[in-house]
């Protein structure tokens, strides 16, 4: 097709939106790039980096990953291994102490179980759970029952039933109301409504998310001994601080493959309760 | 009441009740076994956690005690009772707080500059090359499966004490995170445009800007929210191996039993990620509409 003769005066005047747009409307997304960078600068400067810093950083940083290199445990193999098993059951008892008690009190975060009025105050009190970060109930716990693994339970147990409370919340607000409704009609107290009725429909769900955390649970098992609460993160830390480099890479390496075990494991089992749909 | 349901012969129904509790019995058997495995597991952990009740029942107290104590003032008093005592350093907090929010910013987008950089050769459509994205790939892993503070005490000792080590421990594990959920949003786009304009005999890297890059930008924007939300819980605890924020006064005052300061500064934490994440949650309704929420 040739070049074709364009009436672009009868195109204007048909689409003015396109040809003539407001000003305010044409400036908002540069302004608002220029504000996010102003931002960004306004950091950069206020949290001191200088680009002489950075690069003695980064040379720094060089020799550090050359140090890494080969990794090696040395002496301390048992050691790590015994590490790891105590952020796996960190993960795995934290995990599973915040979904047994978050499945109750979440039915009383739930729009379609308790009226409004109830509901709100649970929120919140969740939200501010889940507002404080898991190495700061570490550091709560410690307190109480002093350094070691067994706060770190503790603390992924709360800060997780947080989260879990929540998560099933929301599973139980997506169920279909019509079961419940059956019971009901039966003549089933609110009790069998809940077993009978909502339970059957959202355990599914439920155990997929459980199995979830579980897994990035690990991740954050792995992390808690930097305050003290025990497990891997422990030796990592501590590894760091007397710049054994060798044994940081090995500690490294193998929260890397515990990660990659457990990614492998629980998707298996998430697949085999809920399906391969309900996950993806 | 009359029995509308006819009753099948006494023989049919017993080959099929046998048949029903078998199956039954076989789900139960199958549940009652996943359960013993499961609570092998959690006996077999609890010992390796060093789980001891009795510690905790001892010591259940201090945990409520504890809530007690940092609601107490040094005079006594609740903290409620004289907030102005209570917030007595929020003009520092609040400075701290400030500087926890420029280090998850400046984080988060320079994660997500890298992340948009790395996510087109992460992608299985728009990939140039196969061995490219497998390193791209297990560059983005190694990233966001290290977990953040451990990025971060390295960098202390590389970088020095400071925020600038927070900074950059979470823009590498944004760059991570984002990068794998950039490449998702990618591999869903339409490839027609790709095609038109790579038919126009354009090159790769003006295919990904006028084709891809405009379908995929508002979810880009959408994910890298969410992601400075996250950032600042995580930007709250770097100080406490020194990278910066708020974190660095809150473990000075839970080490030295400052009771009534861990609750201000609690608080201030948790009022400051509720203030994120509704104007977050109502910047992105703005933005892209519900839909856009995945």
């Amino acid at each position: 097709m040739g070049p074709q003769k364009v009436d672009t005066a009868e195109i204007r005047a048909r689409y003015p939106d396109v040809f003539e747009r407001p000003a305010s409307a044409r400036l908002a997304t540069p302004a608002m790039i220029v504000a996010a960078l102003g931002i960004f600068m306004y950091g950069l400067v206020d949290l001191d980096f200088s680009p002489s810093r950075f690069a003695a950083g980064l040379s720094q940083l060089g020799w550090i990953s050359m140090m890494m290199i080969p990794p090696d445990p040395g002496t301390s193999l048992p050691i790590y291994l015994k590490a790891l098993g105590e952020t796996l059951s960190i993960a795995l008892l934290g995990t599973t102490l915040a979904a047994i008690f978050a499945l109750p009190v979440s039915l009383l975060a739930a729009r379609n179980v308790v009226p409004n009025i109830l509901r709100f105050p649970v929120r919140r009190f969740l939200d501010s759970i889940r507002g404080v970060d898991t190495l700061i109930w570490a550091l709560v716990w410690i307190n109480v029952v002093g350094l070691g693994p067994f706060a770190g339970v503790l603390a992924i147990a709360v800060s997780d039933f947080g989260a879990f409370g929540k998560l099933f919340s929301e599973a139980i607000e997506g169920a279909d109301q019509k079961q419940v409704e059956g019971i009901r009609a039966s003549g089933g107290s609110a009790l069998h409504e809940i077993r009978f009725g909502l339970m059957p429909q959202v355990l599914p769900v439920i155990a997929g998310q459980v199995l979830y955390f579980i897994e990035s649970n690990t991740r954050s098992a792995t992390i808690i001994g930097i305050v003290g609460a025990g497990g891997i993160g422990l030796q990592l830390a501590e590894q760091i601080r007397v710049l054994e480099w060798q044994k940081v890479s090995f500690l490294i390496l193998m929260i890397l493959v515990a990660v990659a075990a457990i990614d492998f494991i629980s998707g298996k089992l998430r697949f085999a309760i809920i399906g391969r749909r309900a996950v993806a | 009441m009359t029995i509308a349901v006819s009753i099948l012969p006494e023989q049919q129904l017993a080959t099929l009740n046998a048949a029903y509790s078998q199956a039954v019995a076989r789900r139960r058997w199958r549940l009652l076994f996943g359960a013993a495995v499961f609570a092998a597991a959690l006996l077999l952990a609890a010992v390796g956690a060093e789980v001891n009740l009795r510690t905790l029942f001892t010591h259940f107290g201090n945990f409520v005690s504890y809530f007690d104590r940092i609601l107490t003032l040094d005079g006594g008093q609740r903290v409620w009772t004289d907030v102005g005592e209570w917030l007595w350093g929020w003009r520092k907090w609040l400075k701290m707080l400030g500087e926890t929010l420029l280090i998850s910013y400046v984080g988060t987008l320079t994660g997500a500059a890298f992340a948009f950089c790395l996510n087109f050769f992460a992608a299985e459509n728009t990939s140039p090359s196969p061995w490219l994205r497998f390193v791209v790939l297990r560059l983005l892993e190694f990233a966001r499966t290290v977990p953040g503070i451990v990025f971060a005490l390295i960098f202390v000792i590389a970088f020095g004490l400071g925020p600038m080590a927070g900074v950059l421990a979470i823009a590498i594990h944004s760059t991570g995170a984002l990068g794998k959920l950039f490449s998702e949003i990618v591999e869903n786009a339409d490839m027609k445009p790709v095609e038109g304009i790579r038919s126009t005999g354009a090159s790769w890297l003006s295919c990904m800007r006028f084709a891809i890059v405009p379908q995929v930008t508002a979810g880009y924007a959408s994910y890298a929210l969410l992601r400075f939300e996250i950032n600042v819980r995580e930007a709250s605890v770097m100080g406490f191996v020194g990278a910066g924020g708020i974190g660095q006064e809150l473990v000075v005052a839970i080490r030295k039993f400052y009771y009534s300061d861990v609750s201000a500064i609690l608080l201030m934490i948790i009022v400051t990620v509720f203030i994120i994440d509704i104007s977050t949650g109502w910047l992105r309704g703005r933005l892209f509409g519900k839909e856009a929420r995945t």
